[in-house]
């Protein structure tokens, strides 16, 4: 008994909060599911009615946007707080003086909610009173950056304030990944007369694998839920030109009184979500056990 | 590219390298001027008077420096019908946030033991089953998660915030103390076995002890997030349980009444302080997380 | 209370004790979070505890009450809902019909409000027969605000048709004055439409098009000129509008920036707490064309047990259409009483203007509900218009795609 015990505890250990990931996520996906196939309105209704909820979806110009919006947006935001984390984090690691100050500026915008920040940046960005007003009056009148006013660019605008957020907490992991590189290696590399960009590219950076790892998902997670920032900066405007499938699911449901619209976008959305994530975590996890 | 060899030779102080280390420097000087460009817009409009705002242009230096817009938002400014500020909700959040911290770091750092030590059949299954777990859109389980509430009887109630969070939270907890663990050899765990140690013997004396640096990330992460959680702050909450960001929300985001940004930006900054606070204070330790001497990536 | 031990031992110090007492209790939901909102529902408060009432406050602000939506569905789908909410327009007779409002015919028949108000308020206030809401104030949307001093330097009258709007602004332009101060976010761009609607098209056109939904109207020519003239607009304003807060226009008005502002009666509060006098720094008229454009904010009770709430609830429907309130609530809150027999002497000239506009156009037949503050329409709908609307403006959309698209939209909202 004893022995079955030791050897089904970690099991036993797991199993609470597999089980309350199961119902919490999974469950929750399959009421969603559900509830996409039904004309659920103001409050969820359960009467199967087809799939009218995915055809008023893709016949909505608006929710092409938001999808088109989740690419350029996932992707750039992705992409640049991953490298400019990565390029802070080496900077940071060549025995700064005021190492410590730098990191906590660096940092300190993951501690504050968007509600808010989300106004600073709009101003920020506003042509009429943030840089661009700032620049013209030192003297430079033909310069300009109407972003957050331009529905073609508006988006790139949010991923300017997102990268702002998130690329500190980027460059604390991979700075601590970097610190924990072994330095005896990297002191037999130099004794060997490797370049210092080899030892980064070849030896530091690929140790790193774990890391890359955990801010993906951190930054894919960030991505994918960006709605107070989009909020708070644009509303979604110009127009809707910076919906995301996030600001659109919550319109649906909770400003329109429209759930089983908002059901079957938050599907589709999760379909995105699991072509992208799972093949990457599969490679991922393989790499590490095999 | 030169300069990088400093971090592991003694410098060599010539003339390129001297101006390579300007170069750095103002690099990152330039970045942190990026970085704190929002802080300065908030910290000077709320030094403002809002007579100024009105007039003045948002984005410059207050000609008068007043503290008054602090004042008001943390004790006098309304957020409903009560005028108290931002005070009554701060010990709402803390009794929602310092619990589900708690809760879901221990079961992560559990299940982290576990997924990476203890590998059984169908282990990566699970973790990967947690770890998409992370992605599924909060505005998705609002409902399904109020409708549960209402059955397990936490509705509108601080525990019940407390239960969504640690949910919700494990997915994450789990993913860094795994990806933590999993760095340790396989073989101290084999060893300790083999002298007769059990499963929680072993956590609580080999793997807990090394766990400090990663438990510091999990913690800032965990609080920063849920601290500054609003979705299921405002839904599953009531009068009297509500955290101190649907206060913030209430005082920032008025329809049709007057603005009072100098109030809304230090009402904003007001309850940012305790995230800010672990930020500064534990930022140290935080990257000192992943970088704990027995870890080798 | 049905809660868990461990529940109990964490809220034990938050939530009295529930002793069952007849003494009317209520839990508000409402979005009315700052300043003069704030201070106006705390008038209600105060009534309510006079009457011996307990008044728990839930407040929730953010996106014109989505936010507190979102809480009350998450309230009502636990079994938790609040005693009374904040609720307005057709969503009080969607709640209705998902069966959670209470019935307060009882306290309306024995208060007469039949005969206090207009007969198009009374009918949001209506579900199916039975009276299910109590109706707080009356705000007027069609207003158009004006700098006083930069009409007169540039020798411009309030504009009475669309056409000389559009020539007061031209000679504005010519000046080098912004024309028309706006923000460029979704509402405030319906809000703008609407009004446009309204003075080309007329009450008929309104409502066939934004209370009907009649498909030929909303694809008529006369659509097409609704959205020519929204394009004209979008050449009055300056090139920074998007995303701006509605009260950074109104500034723009109050610094001379701009002339004129097309928004709500709130403007009117941002104005005053300036310290500016109305008809001397600010002028405030109806926009272009006949007819009133109504928005009327409501409480609704939800079904809940016990006696003490449901007092509550009556009582604080009683109150809520109560003479007192209604007079000093809306002095707070710029707009008008709902019913139609409170003294306006203390009122100012903005206000006269809205009160006797409202009762010539309830007998005329031009009162209409308002689109864009979801009075006339359910929200799939009027976000479904609304998403056309703000793509129009923010972009070249040629006005006879934008008709197409907005027919679309709608049958597909449907």
């Amino acid at each position: 008994m004893t022995e079955w015990l030791e050897r089904h505890v970690p099991k036993m250990v797991l199993a609470p909060s597999f089980v309350a990931v199961l119902i919490f996520v999974y469950g929750f996906i399959i009421w969603t599911g559900w509830v996409s196939l039904t004309r659920s309105k103001l409050m969820p209704k359960y009467e199967i009615k087809g799939f009218i909820q995915y055809d008023r979806l893709f016949a909505s110009p608006r929710w092409d946007t938001a999808m088109d919006n989740l690419f350029i947006f996932g992707g750039l935001f992705i992409g640049i707080s991953l490298i400019l984390g990565l390029f802070l984090a080496i900077l940071l690691d060549q025995k700064i003086r005021a190492e410590g100050a730098l990191r906590t500026i660096y940092l300190y915008p993951m501690a504050l909610s968007m509600i808010v920040t989300g106004t600073a940046w709009k101003w920020i960005m506003n042509p009429g009173l943030g840089i661009e007003a700032t620049v013209r009056s030192w003297g430079f009148e033909s310069f300009t950056f109407n972003w957050i006013t331009d529905p073609n660019m508006a988006i790139y605008a949010v991923v300017i304030a997102a990268v702002w957020q998130a690329s500190g907490f980027v460059m604390a992991l991979f700075l601590a990944g970097l610190r924990s590189v072994d330095e005896e290696i990297i002191k037999a590399a130099q004794v060997d007369g490797i370049p210092t960009w080899r030892i980064y590219s070849a030896i530091i950076i690929p140790s790193m694998a774990p890391i890359f790892l955990s801010a993906f998902i951190v930054l894919a997670h960030l991505a994918i839920k960006s709605f107070d920032l989009v909020i708070a900066l644009t509303g979604g405007g110009p127009g809707y030109a910076t919906d995301l499938p996030a600001t659109y699911m919550y319109a649906m449901a909770f400003s329109r009184g429209d759930i089983g619209q908002a059901a079957s976008s938050a599907m589709v959305m999760m379909g995105v979500v699991f072509t992208i994530v799972v093949p990457y975590l599969y490679s991922e996890l393989r790499a590490k056990h095999d | 590219m030169t300069d990088f060899t400093q971090s592991y030779d003694a410098p060599r102080r010539n003339y390129s390298q001297l101006v390579l280390r300007w170069l750095l420097f103002s690099l990152l000087g330039l970045f942190a001027l990026f970085y704190l460009m929002p802080l300065f817009v908030m910290v000077t409009t709320s030094l403002k008077s809002l007579e100024e705002i009105r007039t003045g242009s948002l984005v410059a230096l207050p000609r008068e420096v007043t503290f008054d817009a602090w004042r008001t938002a943390w004790s006098e400014t309304c957020t409903g019908v009560k005028c108290e500020g931002l005070k009554p909700y701060f010990w709402n959040s803390v009794l929602m946030t310092v619990p589900a911290v708690f809760i879901a770091t221990l079961l992560g750092a559990v299940n982290g033991y576990v997924i990476a030590q203890w590998r059984f059949k169908g282990a990566n299954l699970i973790f990967s089953l947690m770890l998409f777990g992370c992605f599924i859109p909060f505005q998705v389980v609002l409902l399904p998660m109020a409708r549960s509430l209402g059955i397990l009887g936490l509705a509108g109630s601080i525990p019940g915030l407390i239960f969504v969070h640690v949910i919700y939270g494990i997915g994450f907890t789990t993913l860094f103390f795994r990806n933590y663990y999993v760095t340790i050899p396989s073989e101290l765990t084999k060893a300790a076995k083999v002298d007769g140690a059990g499963f929680f013997r072993i956590f609580w004396s080999i793997f807990l002890p090394l766990s400090l640096p990663i438990v510091v990330v999990t913690v800032i992460w965990q609080f920063t997030n849920i601290w500054n959680d609003f979705l299921f702050g405002v839904s599953f909450s009531q009068a009297g349980t509500q955290p101190v960001t649907v206060a913030l929300n209430n005082i920032v985001n008025s329809t049709t009444g007057v603005k009072e940004y100098n109030v809304d930006m230090a009402a904003a900054i007001i309850a940012a302080l305790p995230t800010l606070l672990v930020y500064v204070v534990a930022g140290k330790y935080f990257i000192r997380g992943l970088t704990a001497g027995s870890v080798k990536g | 209370m049905k809660k868990s031990v461990f529940a109990a031992a964490v809220v034990a110090s938050l939530v009295a004790s529930n002793v069952a007492k007849a003494e009317p209790q209520a839990e508000v939901l409402h979005w009315w979070t700052s300043g003069g909102e704030a201070k106006s529902v705390a008038v209600l408060q105060k009534e309510f505890a006079d009457n011996g009432g307990t008044w728990t406050d839930m407040p929730v602000a953010g996106g014109g009450g989505d936010a507190a939506m979102t809480a009350l569905r998450a309230r009502v789908l636990s079994g938790n809902a609040p005693t009374a909410v904040q609720l307005k327009g057709p969503a009080i007779a969607e709640w209705y019909e998902e069966g959670v409002l209470a019935d307060i015919s009882d306290v309306a028949e024995a208060q007469g409000w039949a005969d206090v108000l207009p007969a198009s308020i009374a009918g949001h206030m209506k579900c199916e027969g039975t009276w299910c809401a109590a109706p707080v104030n009356v705000h007027r949307i069609d207003w158009i605000w004006a700098n006083a001093d930069i009409l007169k330097a540039n020798d411009i009258a309030m504009p009475n048709t669309w056409a000389e709007f559009n020539a007061a602004a031209d000679k504005l332009m010519a000046a080098g004055v912004i024309p028309l101060a706006h923000g460029g976010q979704a509402w405030q761009d319906a809000t703008v439409f609407e009004a446009v609607a309204l003075g080309l098209g007329g009450a008929d056109f309104f409502q066939k098009a934004f209370v009907d939904l009649d498909m030929d109207t909303l694809k008529s020519d006369q659509m097409v000129e609704v959205f020519d003239q929204m394009r004209k607009l979008r050449g009055y304003v300056d090139g920074n509008f998007s995303g701006r807060d509605w009260n950074l226009a109104t500034a723009m008005v109050m610094n001379g920036e701009a002339a004129f502002q097309i928004m709500g009666d709130w403007a009117k509060g941002e104005f005053l707490a300036a310290g500016k006098v109305p008809g001397e720094d600010f002028l405030c008229v109806s926009t272009p064309g006949d007819g009133f454009l109504y928005s009327v904010d409501s409480f609704a009770m939800f079904n809940v047990d016990g006696d003490d709430k449901q007092n509550g609830q009556k009582l604080l429907a009683e109150l809520i259409v109560g003479k007192s309130f209604q007079k000093v609530f809306n002095l707070n809150k710029g707009s008008i009483p709902a019913r139609t027999d409170v003294a306006l002497d203390e009122f100012d000239s903005c206000a006269h203007t809205s009160a006797a506009d409202m009762a010539a156009s309830n007998t005329g037949g031009s009162l209409l509900p308002s689109y864009a503050h979801g009075m006339a329409l359910r929200g799939a709908q009027a976000g479904a218009i609304t998403d056309v609307v703000t793509a129009h403006f923010n972009s070249d959309m040629s006005s006879a795609e934008a008709v197409q698209m907005l027919a679309d939209a709608v049958a597909n909202s449907l």
